[in-house]
């Protein structure tokens, strides 16, 4: 709605001083002119301002000239390239300023100019976003996440956030590279060995069962009110009941997951087996198909959105299950235990790096279903839209 | 309703029987050890009264939990740290307090998304990551860091709830927010309405039903966090912390009545969500 690129440039009556001045341009600019007034750093007490010796100049006119190249760009997109890149050395400059000793926390005019840069960048996501494709779903989400991860770095090292609170992203993967070991052998312990496993299994179960209920109707009509009252139910809270009937080592946390998963794969299941419009059903029986035929032939491919949709939710409660259940019992292996015990030692960087892996492989498992899922069922109409 | 009434009961017969059978076979050997070592008859259907009277069994039948729920609720005052009510008070505190952040910062991203082209393709795509990161398995770590900055008791596990809520109200408000008639939106314009004014008389109650089928959602999944959230905080109150010490002393019973509680407790705050519904969506003429 407030975009500039739409209505105002487009209609040709409001060629007013609103339009004829890039205002988004002006925003950005205000905050970096206003930090060339406050320092940018300090050294043993004293306050560094933009040109007291150091390299800080450079940068800021790195970062004009970028801005000043992309307005005469041909295209606009072109132009949001040269910008990025213009941001990319801009980044540099704290790094350098600490790199030379320098303390940031009093540095407004960093801050600010900083803040200049996050708003350019904001500038040009606006702009890729209208790029339809790739750029727009996969580059726009990407630069967004890495402008809030430099964010992140720069304010915890800048404000020098104790890393007992919150580790720069920076540290987090100096821990997952120093510790890859140990965090090995959680992952084979936890993802490769529990989860895997009662991730199968429970899917399995739930598709079965579904199955099963779709051939049985009386089945289907007693099972969805429980399968709902399910998904109401904290069911996470049985991993101390699992842990204590099938011991501390893999059993217990697939049980979890199996319990966890079942229902939610049972419901989709049967969501997407209903989900065959009445004239397919007919032309199948007009071909003599009997129930085996139409259902792999019909409505099991015709099922698969719902079907993914049940495994990608499963993917990230199997993590949950997984993980939690570990807290309640395990061999001295795996991400749960790594997180309970490394806290108690206040030796969070492991625990951060923990957490991180954790969140890879969730992001991954959800992302490979997701693939999997535009693979299979490319020709499905829910697809068309996209 | 009444075709549901038979196959319902049917099933949840069923399972119980299932239940039964289950505490008499995991039971069993504990039973029978248990009758040889006081020296008593060790018949079938001895070992089966043991077996279903244990105090401590692997897995107690349905009745000890609902006599130990009653004892629970009936035995001492709301406000006892042995009434279950007191800490299903104590979970629900966390869990609507979170869920009242989650709604917040929902209708604020889906605001935003529904209204900034970028925001939709930048931040949207990092919405529905946020949720594939197991935050739940995390949740003690967070509960902990909070509580290194001084932020314990209810707030920590608010946050847990609200990163748990956020993300079915955002998703269900950017599809209300959207589900405006286009026709009506235009006859919005024709009245010269406001961007503003379209959203508060358009727009916001075009989304309500969405909300309210995002907020059951939630309100479930509310509650599972603020169960977690107090699984590290040792023991002391909320169903969370009555699940650890049952698991610590072995009380099986003590932690099947938490969780039943915890149902009971979600059941019931779907039901207010859904007698909000019906009462608010009733005025405003949507049913």
């Amino acid at each position: 709605m407030s975009d500039p690129t739409g209505d105002e440039a487009t209609n040709p009556y409001r060629t007013s001083l609103r339009s004829a001045v890039d205002w988004g341009l002006v925003a950005i600019g205000l905050p970096i002119l206003a930090g060339l007034a406050f320092p940018i750093a300090e050294r043993s007490g004293e306050s560094v301002g933009w040109f007291d010796g150091t390299a800080a100049p450079f940068f800021l006119v790195g970062l004009v000239l970028a801005v000043i190249a992309a307005a005469f760009a041909p295209k606009r997109v072109w132009g949001a390239w040269v910008e990025l890149a213009g941001i990319a050395f801009a980044w540099l400059l704290p790094v350098h300023l600490m790199n030379g000793g320098l303390m940031l926390s009093d540095a407004w005019g960093l801050w600010l100019f900083l803040l200049g840069t996050m708003l350019l960048l904001w500038r040009v996501m606006a702009v890729l976003a209208g790029v339809p494709g790739w750029t727009r779903s996969v580059l726009v989400p990407g630069l967004f996440g890495l402008g809030l991860l430099v964010g992140w770095e720069f304010l915890v090292t800048g404000f020098e956030v104790p890393a007992i609170l919150l580790p720069a992203p920076s540290r987090i993967l100096v821990a997952i590279i120093h510790h890859a070991p140990v965090l090995w052998e959680d992952f084979r312990q936890t993802v490769l060995t529990s989860v895997l496993r009662g991730y199968a299994m429970g899917c399995a179960a739930g598709f079965l069962v579904a199955i099963l209920a779709d051939r049985v109707p009386f089945l289907a009509r007693g099972l969805l009110p429980l399968g709902n009252l399910a998904s109401a139910i904290p069911v996470v809270g049985i991993a101390p009941i699992m842990v204590m009937w099938f011991g501390f080592d893999w059993q217990s946390k697939a049980a979890v997951i199996v319990v966890m998963t079942f229902f939610p794969m049972l419901i989709n299941t049967l969501a997407g087996l209903g989900n065959s419009e009445r004239i397919q059903l007919d032309l199948m029986r007009s071909y003599a198909a009997g129930y085996g035929r139409t259902l792999v032939k019909l409505r099991l491919p015709n099922a698969l959105p719902f079907l993914f949709n049940g495994l990608k939710i499963n993917s990230t409660l199997a993590l949950i299950g997984a993980i939690v259940a570990e807290f309640f019992g395990t061999p001295v292996v795996g991400m749960g235990f790594r997180i309970s015990t490394e806290v108690a030692r206040m030796n969070l960087d492991i625990v951060w790096a923990t957490i991180a892996v954790a969140a890879l492989t969730g992001s991954g498992l959800y992302g490979a279903l997701a693939l999997l899922e535009r693979v299979t069922t490319a020709w499905h109409p829910s697809m068309r839209q996209r | 309703m009444t075709s549901r009434a038979l196959p319902v009961t049917v099933m949840t017969l069923l399972l119980l029987l299932t239940w039964y059978a289950g505490a008499a076979w995991l039971n069993w050997p504990q039973a029978a050890e248990a009758l040889t070592r006081a020296g008593k008859p060790a018949g079938v259907a001895d070992v089966l009264a043991q077996a279903y009277a244990m105090k401590r069994p692997i897995l107690p039948t349905p009745d000890q939990v609902m006599v130990e729920l009653w004892n629970s609720l009936t035995g001492y005052a709301p406000t006892s740290p042995r009434n279950l009510l007191f800490h299903a008070w104590v979970t629900a505190e966390a869990a609507l307090t979170g869920l009242a952040m989650g709604l917040v910062l929902g209708i604020l991203l889906a605001a935003g998304i529904v209204y900034t082209r970028t925001l939709e393709a930048s931040l949207l795509p990092w919405v529905i990551a946020s949720q594939t990161v197991p935050i739940l398995a995390i949740a003690p770590m967070i509960v902990v860091i909070l509580g290194n900055i001084g932020l314990t008791g209810l707030l920590p596990k608010a946050v847990i709830c609200m990163y748990l809520c956020f993300f079915p109200i955002t998703v269900g408000m950017v599809k209300g927010l959207r589900s405006a008639d286009p026709l009506w939106l235009d006859l919005m314009r024709t009245y010269s309405a406001s961007g503003m004014r379209a959203f508060w008389s358009l727009r916001l109650p075009a989304s309500m039903p969405f909300l309210f089928a995002s907020l059951k959602v939630s309100v479930a999944i509310s509650v599972v966090g603020a169960i977690v959230g107090e699984l590290p905080t040792g023991g002391q109150a909320g169903l969370g912390a009555r699940l650890l010490s049952g698991s610590y002393y072995g009380q099986t019973v003590q932690i099947w009545a938490a969780l039943i509680m915890a149902s009971l407790l979600s059941v019931a705050l779907i039901a207010v969500v859904r007698g909000l519904e019906l009462v608010l969506l009733g005025r405003a003429g949507a049913r």
